[in-house]
């Protein structure tokens, strides 16, 4: 156990999120404060109490449409006035912001932090189609650290990673498509009920089957689907958190742990960070797996949401395929409801976030025609490889 | 088709350019013996200085794989295989590499490949085949 575990004294008072669009017509700026004005208004704050900014990635690549505002951005155009704010790539995964943002209030420095997540990837990919591809994050010859080692060899999407983690995860465990096909297939049936949701029309198991093949052995329907959305959220000292307009929903635990090297190709193949992140954050709290009402569980790529089910101890390690098998234990009525959105596989990439803007709408009874039974407790996780990250919330 | 190709530096080179002499290299520590990779000037083991680019077999076997269908490039000739080749010297002594002149659906976890350097630019890519 920890001497001192700081999440306890943060809360989250307050969400956000922009119009989720494929394409918007709005910019990243304009869909960022459109979140961001959201969320402190949600909290019953003014923009005078904020008093922290936190990112991830932040503005890490001079406004490209993965991140394309970052913390100082923002800070302008709102004209905060702050004590801290960050933001950067390098961190526990996509939760980041939040990571960091509850360690400026504990730390003591802030009262209220404002995170946030924009990505534009869907209008860039209007007039270029390779935005996104590995070999596009450097000028010239490949001087990152990581991606180095695999844009020579023709890797340039993160699909042919996760398709390697995929096809040990079918080697080590017998898992079949069939089973991976239930990640997508939840996520459909929960965006039908989610209106900004992107893919709304329903999807059967064909569907899955004769979608086109990626990289094997994940075809089209275990990727997410790119958008341009901006989500936001409040964090605030849980003794100023009383005050707000929302119940506060309590961070109980963090997992932000790497203990192996950050690398797509060095890390476990069947772990990969996220491991690492469910051990810590089981070992800040008393609470237990079975205490989790529902999960927002990172599906950047199906075989990922598989990977954090085993890796938070919802199923047992290897057991994910199982365990998801039939849809039933993990849809709106079922005994531990995943992705209630739709998830970024149908709702949309927003990136991070949206998992926990979707587990704070559950946890106030908030998500109106996907509201799942009230409960307390509900954990996030994003990330995929050696990018990690997890909360576990409470609302008391 | 044309390949992105890695910022050669004072770590890497022995790596990307090994092949020129025929010579998969790989570091290894002199102090704790393990080999590691990437390159590196100290060894994440023990920390040791003491690290140097070593000759080693080329063989290993395949760790996973995909076989990547996508043309996410115009120029990209797909299907081609991507794997993560464990070398025999050591276990999770691994990188990822591509798999050619093996019929993309022969190849399977566990199948033994060795290297077959191929020259583009000043960068000898190890790719391997079928062993």
């Amino acid at each position: 156990m920890h001497d001192r575990q700081y999440e306890k004294d943060v809360a989250i008072t307050g969400i956000g999120q922009s119009e989720v669009g494929r394409p918007s017509t709005l910019s990243g700026m304009r869909l960022t404060l459109d979140a961001c004005l959201e969320a402190i208004n949600d909290a019953g704050l003014r923009k005078e109490d904020i008093d922290g900014i936190a990112c991830w990635p932040g503005d890490n690549n001079n406004g490209d449409s993965f991140s394309p505002v970052g913390p100082l951005a923002l800070k302008n155009a709102l004209g905060l006035e702050v004590n801290w704010f960050g933001g950067g790539y390098e961190g526990p995964g996509p939760l980041t912001g939040l990571i960091n943002g509850a360690m400026a209030i504990a730390s003591g420095m802030c009262r209220h932090v404002l995170v946030f997540r924009t990505i534009t990837e869907s209008s860039t990919r209007q007039h270029n189609k390779q935005a996104s591809a590995l070999s596009n994050k450097t000028l010239g010859r490949d001087s990152s650290f990581a991606w180095q080692w695999y844009t020579p060899f023709n890797v340039l999407s993160a699909a042919n990673l996760m398709a390697i983690y995929a096809q040990r995860h079918f080697h080590d465990y017998g898992t079949t498509s069939e089973q991976l096909a239930q990640i997508a297939l939840t996520c459909r049936r929960n965006a039908q009920r989610n209106p900004k949701a992107i893919y709304r029309s329903p999807m059967s198991m064909d569907d899955y089957m004769q979608s086109r093949m990626i990289s094997t052995p994940l075809r089209m329907f275990d990727c997410d689907v790119h958008c341009d959305a901006s989500t936001a959220i409040i964090l605030s000292r849980r003794d100023v958190a009383k005050d707000c307009r929302n119940p506060p929903i309590r961070i109980e635990a963090i997992g932000a742990a790497l203990n192996q090297p950050w690398s797509w190709d060095q890390i476990s193949l069947t772990e990969g960070a996220a491991f690492d992140v469910g051990r810590m954050m089981w070992s800040r709290t008393d609470l237990k797996p079975k205490d989790v009402g529902s999960a927002q569980l990172y599906d950047g790529f199906s075989i990922l949401t598989m990977i954090w089910l085993e890796a938070l101890g919802l199923c047992p390690k290897g057991e994910s395929g199982r365990f998801v098998e039939g849809g039933q234990r993990i849809a709106l009525d079922g005994e531990l409801p995943i992705n209630t959105n739709g998830g970024q596989l149908s709702g949309g990439r927003t990136h991070g976030l949206g998992y926990v803007h979707e587990a704070c709408l559950q946890l106030w009874n908030k998500a109106e025609g996907r509201q799942i039974a009230d409960h307390q407790v509900a954990v996030t996780a994003a990330g995929g490889g050696p990018l990690g990250g997890s909360l576990l919330l409470v609302r008391d | 088709m044309p390949r992105k190709l890695p910022a050669l530096t004072a770590d890497n080179h022995s790596f990307w350019q090994g092949g020129r002499n025929g010579e998969l290299l790989i570091h290894r520590c002199e102090a704790c013996k393990r080999y590691f990779h990437p390159p590196s000037p100290i060894c994440p083991t023990c920390t040791s200085f003491e690290v140097a680019p070593q000759r080693v077999s080329g063989k290993g076997v395949i760790a996973s794989f995909t076989i990547n269908h996508q043309p996410w490039t115009p120029e990209l000739a797909a299907p081609f295989v991507i794997a993560i080749v464990e070398l025999q010297e050591q276990k999770d002594l691994r990188f990822v590499t591509n798999i050619e002149d093996t019929p993309p659906e022969q190849v399977h976890i566990g199948m033994k490949v060795r290297v077959r350097f191929q020259q583009e630019d000043d960068v000898w890519l190890p790719l391997f085949v079928k062993d």
